[in-house]
């Protein structure tokens, strides 16, 4: 039997607010009870960072966790078996979020067949476009996971190829550049967004430069939800092994921002 | 093969943010390298600004004295900015100058393609911001005051091990923040897809050349060309011509630093396994979770976990050799080629020496080495003298 919960779960109930944290940062233990937390909180969808040594979609604030973590020890296997024993206790879906390397060296089939062990609903790797999705995305359909699309400011007409085929949720990246917070988002994503439903009925959800819970309820006014990673993981770098009652109120805040809508 | 492919290696493994250029980039390189006006442009300024053809070099004391195969220098050190790096960097800076940027980035290693890209940006009045690991702004002060002189801006790169990988790390995310004004002069046959076949496309010039001119001084190819390979732009272009060649081997000399049985090195060949990381599938130095490992070498520019991905194609075909220098061996060729002939060539160079020294006197007399002395030495002599226990007040 599958112990996965689905993606569909995480916007099956309004609009979602998804959370990022790296796995392993700063130990394996805290983020057992960090992702523990952010469900209690509301999180209705959280995405596991898998850290890599050379993040190059991410800021410096994500890039710093990765280091932490991969300087604490942290191994691919490691996280498998930190999901496998939280797996049951959670209610939401869980996804991973890393770059293709370390999924492609431990192996495409080996890496989903973890996946589905462990209930892994998905993944989203942003070095993998959609030009070369294909080497990785049959095998994940064969594991029954979903392998996330992104989609981009500079995406235009690549919308509708990249939403025609997206799996699970499309995640919508607010801005040029790499993750990270920022005071204002000047895309015009409510013109992205549109040509998503125009290609597909996928929800989608929007990242990359949120962290305050007015900007979590604007986009997800625009969207199907709003997903979360640098704000958390300063919370993270400042508050260490004792995170847990911030991540709690943070994750409060802005699932609250969101469920008002 | 597929698209952008060589054999399984290559691709374009961006984030969808990049996407877009990358295959604006693809279209943009296509069209002009059918333009007659595009290519007439590049040979003017290799010939009148570069000062190609570079010169082939007979070296006839380092021959006398290895006692065995011919030994020809391929002169790149003599171009415009003292290295290979120039070539690919005006063909780059042309081609981002007729998509309409007026802004190019770039990553830097020793500094010679920081330098010959701040050079061409200065020639063709482009901003230029160039990106060097904050500990290779160190080793290779002067060549960022180099840049500077030049007009542009150095940020020196302070995350992870603030080497070269970094560097390009950080050129990428900024490209990914502004690519609408902006290329990015990639300065190896690397990265995604088309960049490999740009960048090679560039600097093949050295190989049409060096076969064009042992030609014309010995009236038949030679047995072996030899050059060195980090990311491997200056090897592909000197190989690349020589390929259908079947008689000519081809060898690519990797570092080896302190040695490839211990950690600290940059032998991608020899101690690599295949991954994807900085847009490509290639060889890459990493551990058993697909972490990029750090890479050692004295030569800043050979510093680099991983290798063009034609290069990797060229080695699994077997069409291609590629073998570890160590640090010590190129140092000793450092100081033998001043020596003998009276040149100080690039470190990164003198790894190609280094394997010409091991192979040459177990040749014959009637065979030919052409090797590839990518830049010159300037920038190294302090390093070289720290390495012998001296120290420079630069």
């Amino acid at each position: 039997m599958s112990r996965k919960v689905e993606i569909s779960r995480a916007f099956a109930d309004g609009k979602a607010f998804i959370g990022f944290l790296t796995a392993g940062d700063p130990d394996i233990e805290t983020t057992k009870t960090l992702i523990l937390e952010m469900e209690r909180a509301g999180a209705d969808l959280i995405e596991i960072g898998i850290p890599f040594s050379d993040p190059v979609a991410e800021g410096v604030v994500i890039q710093e966790a990765d280091i932490r973590a991969l300087a604490s020890g942290t191994t691919t296997d490691m996280i498998f078996d930190m999901v496998d024993e939280i797996r049951d206790q959670v209610k939401v879906p869980l996804v991973f979020m890393t770059y293709v390397n370390p999924i492609f060296h431990y192996g495409y089939e080996r890496f989903c067949e973890r996946c589905r062990e462990v209930g892994i609903a998905g993944v989203i790797v942003p070095d993998l476009p959609f030009e070369e999705k294909n080497e990785f995305a049959g095998i994940c359909r064969e594991h029954d996971m979903n392998l996330i699309s992104m989609i981009a400011p500079t995406s235009d007409e690549r919308i509708k190829q990249i939403a025609s085929e997206a799996e699970g949720f499309l995640y919508v990246v607010s801005s040029m550049g790499v993750t990270g917070v920022r005071s204002k988002i000047e895309t015009d994503i409510g013109a992205m967004v549109e040509k998503v439903r125009a290609a597909s009925d996928i929800p989608a959800a929007i990242g990359f430069g949120i962290s305050t819970p007015e900007q979590a309820a604007e986009m997800s006014r625009l969207s199907d939800g709003a997903i979360v990673g640098s704000a958390i993981v300063r919370i993270i770098a400042r508050e260490g092994r004792n995170a847990a009652p911030a991540v709690y109120e943070y994750v409060k805040s802005m699932k609250d921002a969101v469920r008002a809508l | 093969m597929a698209k952008g492919r060589f054999g399984e290696f290559g691709g374009q493994y961006v984030p969808e943010t990049l996407m877009t250029e990358v295959l604006r980039l693809e279209k943009a390189y296509e069209e002009a390298k059918n333009d007659p006006e595009f290519k007439a442009e590049f040979d003017r300024l290799m010939k009148e600004y570069v000062g190609r053809p570079s010169l082939l070099y007979y070296a006839e004391n380092m021959t006398k004295d290895l006692g065995g195969a011919k030994i020809y220098l391929k002169r790149e050190d003599l171009n415009h900015t003292g290295a290979h790096k120039i070539n690919n960097a005006i063909g780059q800076c042309l081609l981002a100058k007729r998509m309409g940027k007026t802004r190019v980035i770039a990553e830097t290693g020793a500094g010679q393609h920081g330098v010959a890209t701040a050079t061409a940006a200065a020639l063709l009045g482009m901003e230029c911001e160039v990106f060097m690991g904050r500990e290779d702004c160190e080793r290779q002060k002067l060549n960022v005051f180099r840049m500077q002189l030049l007009g542009a801006t150095v940020t020196p790169v302070t995350t992870g091990t603030q080497v070269l990988k970094d560097a390009v790390n950080e050129a990428m995310r900024t490209w990914s923040s502004r690519c609408e004004d902006t290329h990015y002069v990639i300065g190896s046959t690397m990265g995604p897809h088309p960049f490999p076949m740009i960048v090679r496309d560039f600097q093949s010039i050295i190989g049409s050349e060096a076969r064009q001119q042992i030609l014309e001084k010995e009236g038949r190819l030679p047995d072996a060309v030899i050059a060195c390979v980090g990311g491997g732009s200056n090897s592909m272009g000197m190989f690349y011509d020589f390929i259908g060649d079947e008689g000519v081997s081809l060898i690519g000399c990797e570092a080896a630093g302190k040695g490839i049985d211990t950690d600290q090195h940059a032998a991608t060949m020899a101690r690599g396994e295949v991954g994807i990381f900085h847009g490509m599938k290639s060889y890459f130095c990493q551990n058993e979770y697909g972490q990029i490992d750090e890479v050692y070498s004295i030569s800043a520019g050979l510093d680099y976990p991983g290798i063009g991905p034609e290069h990797a194609y060229l080695r699994d075909s077997g069409r291609a050799s590629y073998v570890p220098v160590t640090d010590d061996e190129a140092v000793a060729a450092f100081e033998y080629i001043a020596r003998q002939e009276g040149i100080i060539c690039a470190v990164e160079s003198a790894h190609a020496i280094a394997h010409v020294m091991k192979i040459a006197g177990q040749m014959s007399r009637d065979q030919i080495i052409v090797v590839c002395l990518s830049g010159r030495g300037d920038k190294d002599v302090a390093a070289i003298a720290r390495y012998r226990g001296v120290n420079l007040d630069e």
